[in-house]
């Protein structure tokens, strides 16, 4: 069995390129290239740590833009939010497909192509996903703050979204799953890491962290959605296609 | 706020105004400005569903339910002994901004009983829009109702503020608007129509001219039919659609079931049930003409006034012209892969880009998703195996029915129950 080399990196976009980066510099016969979260040791892989290095990320993601397209640019970055154990392995071939000429957002016929394609929908389907079912909740700091658990890392693409939509208010979306949020203060948006204590969403923690009116809208709108519904169309099915139960959690209109 | 007086307000004026199926909020080009609130440029989007599968995208309500007129089918019908209520303009600006705001909605869908006239009632929905552009600087999506009658000045003055207006002419035909809404007359629907489309055109060709002409309706008008109620076949129905398509430029025409809310002798009796796949068919058949390239002479006429329940109507269209078929996947032009059943406008595209670097055999069509188990009858490709057997119309339909899992189904084998025998099922 020959050898492998395991590249491992820290589980950023910019470290994948880095990596990718090193891929075209060192030229490994059969590489790997793993999320440092991911990596197991391996006896028969060879690894070596790659540290994220934003000059080879920037000229990665240069070439790739230039060479290969920006549509294909933003669909790897896409691929990548999907978390998905292959994206690593999927990716890197669609690079190296790309730099080769290769048409990697047209040949729906090629495996790693459709693959992409597949990845690229998936994360579109839950950003749209978040953008819908974000709610927030006006807190006594003037901030419009919510809470999601996205089955991918979509957060990146959401904030754009937001601030684009909510320009002249405070708010604050953060991700319980990957423990960090985006903050946008009226002027720009910035990553933070925090932790959000769990009982912000109890009934007796809530008038504590947010103002008077909030339930108030919350019941508003929990009221329309009852009187919005026609009982003799019910189709259970279909709503469940649409709001699976996974996303409940934090809608307001489906708390009891 | 008084948020007691509004939740009682707010239940009956939504449950009054949901009859209205439209809930959309794309196509419009209304981007945030200002550092504003809300931005509607990109895509639709759904914040939730109702238990009836529904999409929830708007706030969706009526400005009162006192009305002056008794159309049979409304549920807001002057005869009607229901609770009746009315909000203020500030009361809904308060609203929509403070829902949209936490994200619960893409903006307003106002509409509204008539109340004293036509141009009293328009008035009213013209003043909260105006008063969310100019006093909230809200940019989120906002679909006022045209009033049947309203004068050409407050059309026009509507335009400037809502990204769509729509009149729902409700009964597809003229004779069924005189037994069900004698006070009502087609031209006071058309008229505002008229005028929305008009100020549409020459907000366009002004534009060209003149950078800063204000947008008037950018996500165009829109119009929706009460289906089951009045009679009409589904030929009658589709007619008046693409009718309106064409005379009126519609962005879209809703068809709405009939929900029975009235013991009246001239419509359905409470119970019946809503005819939801017969709703499905004609959505179905007003996407082939929209975006399939169809013609509605080609899927409904005198020889087929109704569509098929069973099947969808492009299988329908296919069986009736199998001469055409099968299609060369490799070669078809876009216009005939759109016509082969079982295969989406989104796979036509991913065909037509996959097909120039390699010819397509049945993994690969599998692969970009489309359903095999309808389209194998209809289209050959790169493989050496292939439906060989001459078939007929109805032998495919049953092979095809025999291995789908449709989601009426259910539905199905109740109707064949009834009949007490495993005979296929023949339609008009």
């Amino acid at each position: 069995m020959g050898m492998i080399d395991q590249y491992i990196y820290d589980g950023t976009f910019e470290g994948f390129l880095s990596a990718v980066f090193e891929v075209y510099e060192r030229k490994p016969l059969v590489v790997k290239i793993v999320s440092e979260r991911i990596a197991t040791e391996n006896f028969f892989d060879e690894e070596h740590t790659i540290y994220t290095d934003q000059v080879k990320a920037d000229r990665v993601w240069k070439g790739i833009q230039t060479k290969i397209g920006k549509k294909a640019g933003d669909w790897i970055y896409r691929a990548f939010l999907s978390e998905k154990p292959d994206r690593e392995r999927v990716l890197l071939r669609i690079i190296k497909k790309g730099f080769l000429g290769h048409r990697v957002t047209e040949d729906y016929a090629d495996v790693d192509v459709l693959r992409l394609s597949n990845l690229v929908k998936m994360v579109g389907r839950e950003k749209h996903r978040m953008d819908a079912f974000v709610r927030f909740k006006l807190t006594k700091d003037n901030v419009y703050f919510a809470e999601i658990e996205p089955d991918f890392d979509t957060l990146p693409l959401n904030a754009i979204h937001f601030k684009n939509r909510y320009a002249d208010q405070k708010w604050l979306i953060y991700d319980r799953c990957r423990h960090y949020g985006v903050y946008y203060d009226l002027h720009k948006i910035s990553y933070v890491k925090l932790e959000v204590s769990k009982d912000i969403n109890t009934s007796e923690a809530a008038p504590f962290y947010f103002t008077h009116d909030e339930m108030h809208y919350q019941d508003l709108w929990k009221n329309y959605f009852k009187s919005t519904n026609i009982p003799s169309r019910k189709n259970m099915r279909l709503h469940l296609q649409h709001v699976p139960r996974r996303y409940w959690k934090y809608l307001s209109e489906k708390q009891p | 706020m008084n948020f007691e007086r509004i939740k009682e307000k707010l239940n009956i004026l939504a449950d009054a105004a949901k009859y209205d199926v439209s809930c959309s909020s794309s196509g419009s080009k209304r981007a945030n400005k200002n550092k504003g609130l809300g931005d509607s440029s990109g895509m639709g989007i759904c914040h939730t569903y109702t238990e009836d599968g529904r999409c929830v995208s708007l706030l969706k309500i009526l400005l009162t339910n006192h009305c002056i007129f008794d159309c049979a089918y409304c549920v807001t019908r002057k005869s009607n002994d229901i609770k009746r209520a009315a909000f203020k303009v500030q009361e809904v600006v308060d609203l929509t901004i403070n829902f949209y705001r936490r994200n619960y909605i893409e903006g307003l869908f106002l509409s509204s009983g008539i109340f004293k006239n036509a141009d009293y009632t328009m008035e009213r929905l013209v003043a909260v829009a105006k008063k969310l552009r100019e006093e909230e600087n809200f940019n989120g999506y906002i679909h006022l109702k045209s009033i049947p009658g309203a004068s050409d000045e407050l059309m026009r003055e509507a335009g400037l503020y809502a990204d769509r207006l729509s009149v729902n002419i409700e009964i597809p035909s003229e004779k069924g608007l005189k037994l069900l809404a004698p006070d009502k007359k087609r031209e006071d629907f058309i008229k505002p129509m008229q005028k929305v489309k008009n100020e549409i055109i020459q907000y366009k060709s002004e534009k060209k001219l003149i950078k800063s002409t204000p947008v008037y309706a950018p996500a165009g008008q829109s119009t929706q039919m009460i289906i089951g109620a009045s009679g009409e076949t589904d030929a009658e129905i589709m007619y008046t659609s693409a009718y309106f398509y064409k005379q009126f430029k519609m962005k879209r025409v809703y068809y709405s079931g009939y929900i029975p809310i009235s013991y009246d002798e001239r419509l359905p009796s409470i119970g019946t049930e809503v005819p939801m796949m017969r709703e499905n068919r004609l959505y179905q058949t007003d996407w082939l003409l929209r975006f399939y390239g169809f013609d509605i002479r080609e899927l409904l006429n005198k020889e087929h006034p109704n569509l098929e329940t069973d099947i969808d109507p492009k299988l329908s269209w296919a069986l009736r012209n199998l001469e055409h078929f099968p299609v060369d996947i490799n070669k078809a032009d876009r216009r005939m892969l759109a016509r082969i059943p079982g295969i989406g406008m989104r796979s036509v595209h991913k065909i037509i880009q996959a097909r120039r670097y390699r010819k397509l055999n049945w993994e690969h069509l599998k692969a970009i998703g489309i359903s095999i188990n309808r389209a194998q009858y209809f289209l050959i490709c790169d493989s050496a195996t292939f439906e060989t057997k001459d078939r007929t119309a109805a032998q495919l339909k049953s092979l095809i029915i025999g291995t789908s899992g449709s989601k009426w189904r259910g539905a199905y084998s109740n109707q064949l129950n009834l009949f007490g025998s495993n005979a296929p099922l023949t339609t008009s």
